[in-house]
């Protein structure tokens, strides 16, 4: 057992900050270190740095563009960009698609996909929940039919993020309504947004902001070239995606950033007799939530450790199913101690320039106004990606044999 | 970054798993709880021969010169078969003052005696005022010539009672809550002077209050190192300790598992209901994340960095704490009503990380000197 990093790694670490610190643009890192969400350009443009770098997909095939790295290399890597706090690679294209290409694509799409989702050149949205399938997935409706060539899809995609960016869909549909398992009888296809019959309509969440849509399929002509996987299994690869999905949630880097920022912030925040930083029941708060974030740390370096070994097994490491269960609970945590630390302050909105038809200054302080904003965006995370609840249902089968 | 064991490092741990599973079924347990030292001195001469009680020691004192990491392997297992024997008392608390303290010549007459399970440490500090602070010593230690006469009284000496040498804490000048001025002396505990009572603690284990009362005691009982040498040992026993929870956890959870898959009520496994698989997904979190603390707690005991070992220690000892309290309170709630008894040995693992999380300072405790130091990640 040796928990500590090699020489070797903390030199890389040291290489991406210098890297990062080059490279980053300065509108965007005060954008991030606002904390608020990176614009479509920033993103964009940020991810093709790291593309030409080639770390914006370091865990794929050496031959797709990924690194010859172990983990702890990886993740060396995703905590500096995120403690900086730069923004990730697009989690739909990178983390998402792009495995599931691997995986599953013909040699075609991987040739034409692969490189275009690693420099965000198409900018992917995910197409899997519906109005009435929740955290039920596999119970979807939207309906594919084959004629000749083509798929013709019909339905409703909702929750949809950031589609309102996107160039493409990957999209679950339902291709064998008689299929004996609601799992089976589903395909997975790719759609580009431009086809006519897509609409999008914004669904503006209890924080104000634009970030997940609807987006409606009528008569759209899908060519069958676009099919991935093969028809009617496409839940081989919902499931694949699903399972890559969880060391990336736990983000214990940019938790930790935003601690290290909430420190700042609240040594200066106005608490009545003195900052917020200095009333004991706050710090004891704030340094719990640090403590468990310690624990999420160590956790997540021991899922990682575990990687290579965990794919021989064939089984995931129990303590994989902990990153997205707690990962989830502290992001949330951390967002509740922004609110306390803002107070009365914290009451007033961000500014909305385009609903507002102006442009005046907040009344209180950016980390102030969204405060309260972050906390209710953030109730989302222990919702998506397989609620808390889904989750312990996973373990409580997977793991205890319940 | 390697979370794996060694070859060498899993045979310890079969050995002595193996060991354990013979010597500590559960009316075992309860005979040695019963018997007079409350523990078992054949499980202990059984210890010596496996080689643990040498462990940390040096190889040139006598010890194999294991680490932090064989000590984690060892009280993981004691934990899972609630042993009662004082392998932390002797060896890590005891053993942690000889190892950074006592001179060559000391370390050179009892080493060897530790190892063959012939000399039993026990560390005396806790007093009446002192709650979890190292540093409040009233407890004095004066100066009679070349020797020290000590007095004072140290309750809660886990296995004061049966130790035939104790690590006592007392203060030599300054007032009672100075971090300066705290010596540790090494006192025979047949020494004059020394009365001890012993008692039962809450998980059936032992203690001791023990009355100095100008105890005479040679200028060479002095160990170096004060209040930073008391830390340091501390920490380790902190490790040592938070591996024991996660031992704990695990064979309770284990239990629990098993007893949802078996336990019929309205008609099928009370495993089945929902609000009980996620409980005990959540109890399988909480393990997850003691253990984490419990590995981190291994790699931080050989810092050599004081305020960051302190630090990484305390946040060990609030997650464990945290997490063992839900594992054990849950384990009494999803048995119902038999691990409320005596006889079934789920409501011994709640009583045991109880303990736990009350030796060394609590949640709380840590909590409120971690935030004063300015929290786990401090700016670089």
């Amino acid at each position: 057992m040796e928990l500590r990093f090699t020489d070797e790694e903390r030199a890389f670490r040291q290489e991406v900050r210098e890297w990062i610190d080059a490279n980053l643009p300065a509108d965007t890192r005060e954008r991030m270190a606002s904390g608020r969400t990176p614009t479509k350009a920033m993103q964009v443009d940020w991810q093709r740095r790291l593309y030409d770098k080639g770390w914006a997909v370091p865990h794929w095939k050496v031959e797709w563009g990924g690194q010859p790295w172990t983990a702890i290399k990886r993740f060396i890597l995703s905590e500096e960009i995120q403690s900086t706090p730069a923004p990730t690679p697009l989690g739909f294209n990178c983390n998402m698609l792009g495995p599931v290409l691997i995986a599953f694509g013909t040699e075609e799409q991987k040739k034409f996909f692969l490189p275009k989702l690693a420099s965000l050149d198409l900018w992917f949205c995910q197409g899997f929940s519906e109005p009435g399938a929740g955290s039920d997935l596999a119970s979807l409706k939207t309906r594919a039919v084959k004629e000749g060539d083509h798929y013709v899809v019909n339905g409703q995609k909702t929750w949809t993020t950031l589609a309102q960016h996107a160039d493409w869909i990957f999209l679950l549909v339902r291709t064998d309504p008689g299929a004996a398992k609601q799992q089976e009888g589903i395909s997975f296809l790719l759609v580009d947004m431009k086809t006519p019959g897509i609409t999008v309509r914004p669904i503006i969440t209890i924080d104000g902001a634009h970030e997940v849509n609807e987006v409606f399929f009528d008569d759209v002509k899908v060519p069958v070239a676009n099919l991935v996987g093969t028809e009617n299994r496409g839940w081989d690869c919902a499931k694949f995606l699903l399972s890559n999905e969880r060391t990336g949630q736990a983000r214990v880097g940019a938790s930790k950033e935003r601690i290290r920022r909430l420190k700042l912030i609240a040594k200066e925040a106005p608490g009545g007799a003195r900052p917020v930083m200095e009333d004991p029941r706050f710090r004891s708060r704030l340094t719990d939530v640090e403590v468990q974030l310690k624990a999420l740390e160590m956790t997540t370096l021991r899922v990682l450790a575990d990687e290579n070994r965990q794919l021989s097994r064939g089984k995931p490491n129990p303590a994989s199913s902990v990153l997205k269960i707690r990962g989830t609970e502290l992001q949330q945590a951390i967002s509740e101690l922004y609110v306390m630390a803002a107070g009365p302050y914290g009451l007033a909105a961000p500014n909305d320039p385009e609903a507002d038809g102006r442009n005046e200054p907040d009344v209180a302080a950016d980390w102030q106004t969204l405060a309260q904003a972050t906390y209710f965006n953030w109730r989302k995370q222990s919702i998506y990606g397989g609620s808390t609840e889904i989750q312990k249902n996973i373990m409580a089968k997977a793991f205890l044999g319940l | 970054m390697d979370f794996d064991l060694s070859e060498d490092q899993r045979l310890l741990q079969d050995s002595l798993s193996k060991l354990l599973k013979d010597k500590y079924g559960f009316e075992q347990r309860k005979g040695y709880m019963a018997s007079e030292t409350g523990w078992s001195r054949d499980v202990w001469a059984a210890y010596a021969e496996l080689g643990l009680l040498g462990m940390p020691f040096a190889e040139e004192d006598g010890g194999l010169g294991y680490g932090a990491v064989e000590t984690m392997i060892v009280t993981e297992q004691m934990g899972r078969a609630l042993a009662l024997e004082p392998f932390i008392s002797t060896v890590v608390l005891g053993g942690g003052f000889l190892r950074h303290g006592a001179t060559a010549a000391q370390r050179a007459a009892m080493v060897p005696k530790i190892a063959e399970g012939k000399l039993l440490l026990a560390f005396a500090h806790t007093e009446q005022q002192s709650r979890f602070d190292l540093n409040d010593v009233a407890t004095t230690a004066k100066k009679d010539g070349a020797d020290w006469v000590i007095d004072g009284r140290k309750g809660v000496v886990v296995h004061g009672d049966t130790a035939d040498q104790l690590v006592v804490t007392a203060r030599v000048s300054g007032a009672r809550r100075d971090r300066d001025g705290i010596a540790v002396f090494l006192v025979p505990a047949d020494a004059k002077g020394v009365t001890r009572r012993g008692f039962k603690t809450s998980d059936g284990q032992r203690a001791a209050d023990i009355t100095f009362d100008h105890v005479k005691v040679g200028a060479e009982a002095e160990l170096k190192g004060g209040l930073a040498l008391v830390e340091r040992v501390v920490d380790e026993a902190i490790a040592a300790l938070g591996a024991e929870a996660i031992g704990c956890m695990e064979a309770a959870k284990d239990l629990t598992v098993e007893y949802l898959k078996t336990r019929k009520q309205f008609g099928r496994p009370i495993g089945s209901f929902q609000s009980l698989q996620h409980r005990a997904a959540e109890m399988m979190v909480c393990l997850e994340q003691a253990r984490s603390m419990a590995m981190l707690a291994a790699m931080m005991a050989s810092e050599t960095n004081d305020a960051e070992r302190r630090r990484q220690m305390r946040a060990v000892k609030v997650e464990i704490g945290r997490n063992a309290r839900f594992v054990g309170q849950q384990t009494v709630q999803m048995h119902g009503g038999i691990a409320m008894t005596m006889e079934y040995a789920g409501g011994h693992y709640l009583k045991r990380l109880t303990v736990i999380e009350n030796m060394f300072g609590d949640m709380d405790h840590h909590l409120a000197a971690l935030s004063e130091e300015g929290g786990v990640f401090v700016a670089a």
